[in-house]
């Protein structure tokens, strides 16, 4: 006779079950999103390679594929150095916050009908909570670095915060009006028959560029530009330290391309039902992925004074007069006010 | 359920002392953000979810955003921040005079009526009733506010203005104070200028 069989275990058994499963797709999300955000560093080296005519790294095994193994153990195995100078303890913080809250922001993503960690009825102001909270990695590591090019970094990385987070969320308004929910797995299926990229495209291309700006990524990496400030925030950081400003910086990315098909490309929807739901979410998903490597292969760095300019003079009245346009919409198809 | 009451609200007890006592300027308010988190966690257990992200959003992602910002930028040596003079009860009186009048009001209330604070945690207040609420009975508050940014805003404007647009424009030129600080602060970065180039000429020449 087992455990399982006595009277007191079968009766908590359904909520055991539904516990550790609630835990087993919290660890699968986690463990898929930090894996693909690692081995995004080889896919982006090799993709890289390709579009500009050469093979980029392909000798440590098939294609190169235990390139990031190499890198892994060579990141692990580097002597973990504070400097002198530094201010030790948010030296250490603030490489985790920077991963922290990226892998914190992925909690309410819905994957597929039946994967997801958290359904918040606030989940667009959870995501939005986080890219507010991440600035605080660039703050933190560039002041505790005390290095005046980390010090220029936070100066640009902070401006450029201000200006995008405005419309950042401005942008999402129009598809929230839409699905009249903050919850992500609602929006999702408000877009069943016609996702959100036709009717709110100007909001799409806001919050793509807000979303390059949250992960700042070229075009939008003043805060470490390498030509200028020798990579910035992070000039002083080593080892795995560095390490996890880099792979944050990659689950950044999937983040970001992950909410941009949650918003506007109806998250796991596809036209044909054979296909399961995962399927659908992971390809749109990585063609965002490629598409955030294409344009730092492609654009060139604006200044970022220019940033500002483009995102309260142009991209701040676009996404408001998109809010507009959306509310008069629904209240006219939708009749009562 | 108290126990996700409880330990937030001890947390934010602790950042909001650590902020007072701290004598590192960054380090206080870092203690304040950690305070308002925590206080975003009270929230989110009260049942008013809505409350909690925008406590994270707008008080410990925007506006100390920028209070770090200004204190990183202003550089102050690590022990020295006008702190150290707490001790003198001049400091420290009449804050705490404010402090237990709103604590004897407080254990008034709930000595009298007892468990005002469940009124809040029987049900989760969903955005859309926070919305329906702003935007209905409270809609005098709402414009209020309004009219507060955009006064916010035009001063910002004029503020960011440079000299000779409001001396091209008669209605900017009106409170001729803020050209006088404009015209002083040109005036003394001018100084500068010319003070570093005299340098520069100097280092050219030996």
């Amino acid at each position: 006779m087992s455990v399982f069989s006595l009277p007191a275990v079968q009766a908590i058994l359904p909520q055991l079950m539904s516990i550790a499963w609630g835990i087993g797709k919290a660890l699968i999300v986690l463990f898929g999103v930090v894996i693909c955000g690692a081995y995004m560093s080889l896919v982006e080296r090799r993709v890289l390679g390709l579009w500009q005519d050469r093979y980029g790294p392909n000798r440590v095994g098939p294609f190169g594929l235990f390139q990031l193994v190499a890198d892994m153990l060579k990141i692990f195995f580097k002597e973990d150095w504070i400097p002198p100078f530094a201010d030790k303890f948010l030296f250490v913080l603030a490489p985790l916050v920077a991963m922290g809250t990226m892998i914190l922001a992925f909690m309410v993503i819905p994957v597929t009908p039946d994967l997801g960690v958290a359904d918040l009825n606030i989940g667009v102001l959870f995501f939005m909570a986080m890219a507010g909270l991440a600035v605080y990695a660039v703050l933190l590591g560039g002041y505790a670095s005390g290095n005046k090019y980390a010090l220029l970094g936070v100066a640009r990385s902070a401006a450029q915060s201000l200006s995008y987070e405005v419309f950042l969320g401005l942008s999402m308004m129009g598809v929230v009006a839409r699905a009249g929910s903050f919850d992500l797995r609602t929006i999702v299926l408000s877009q069943q028959g016609l996702w959100n990229i036709i009717p709110q495209f100007f909001g799409f291309i806001a919050f793509l560029i807000a979303g390059i700006a949250v992960v700042h990524r070229h075009p939008f990496d003043q805060p470490e530009a390498e030509q200028e400030l020798a990579d910035g925030y992070h000039i002083e950081y080593g080892g795995m330290k560095w390490g996890m400003f880099f792979v944050g910086e990659y689950v950044g990315i999937i983040l970001i391309s992950a909410m941009i098909v949650t918003l506007f490309f109806g998250g796991w929807l596809g036209p044909f039902s054979v296909v399961p739901p995962f399927v659908w979410f992971a390809l749109k998903t990585g063609a965002f992925m490629l598409f955030f490597i294409l344009i730092r292969a492609s654009v060139p760095r604006p200044r970022y004074d220019q940033v500002m300019i483009l995102s309260w003079q142009y991209l701040l009245p676009l996404t408001l007069v998109n809010l507009i346009i959306t509310g008069a919409v629904l209240l006219w198809v939708g009749g009562a006010a | 359920m108290l126990f996700s009451f409880y330990i937030p609200a001890l947390v934010a007890l602790a950042g909001a002392l650590g902020a007072v006592l701290e004598h590192r300027p960054v380090r206080a308010l870092l203690n304040l953000v950690a305070s308002l988190l925590a206080i975003a966690v009270v929230f989110y257990g009260l049942g008013a979810p809505f409350a909690a992200a925008l406590e994270v959003i707008v008080y410990a992602g925007a506006v100390m955003v920028l209070f770090v910002f200004v204190v990183m930028m202003l550089n102050l040596p690590h022990e020295h921040s006008g702190k150290r003079s707490w001790k003198s009860p001049i400091i420290w009186g009449f804050p705490l005079c404010l402090a237990v009048m709103l604590f004897v009001c407080l254990s008034d209330l709930l000595l009298e009526r007892g468990h005002v604070g469940l009124l809040l945690g029987n049900g989760q207040q969903a955005p859309e009733q926070v919305g329906l609420l702003l935007f209905g009975p409270y809609i005098l508050l709402v414009e209020l506010a309004a009219f507060l940014l955009l006064a916010a805003l035009i001063v910002a404007s004029h503020i960011g203005k440079r000299s000779d647009d409001i001396a091209a424009s008669p209605i900017l030129r009106e409170p001729s104070f803020i050209n006088e600080i404009v015209s002083q602060g040109q005036s003394e970065a001018e100084e500068v200028h010319s003070a570093a180039r005299c340098e520069m000429k100097e280092e050219a020449s030996s």
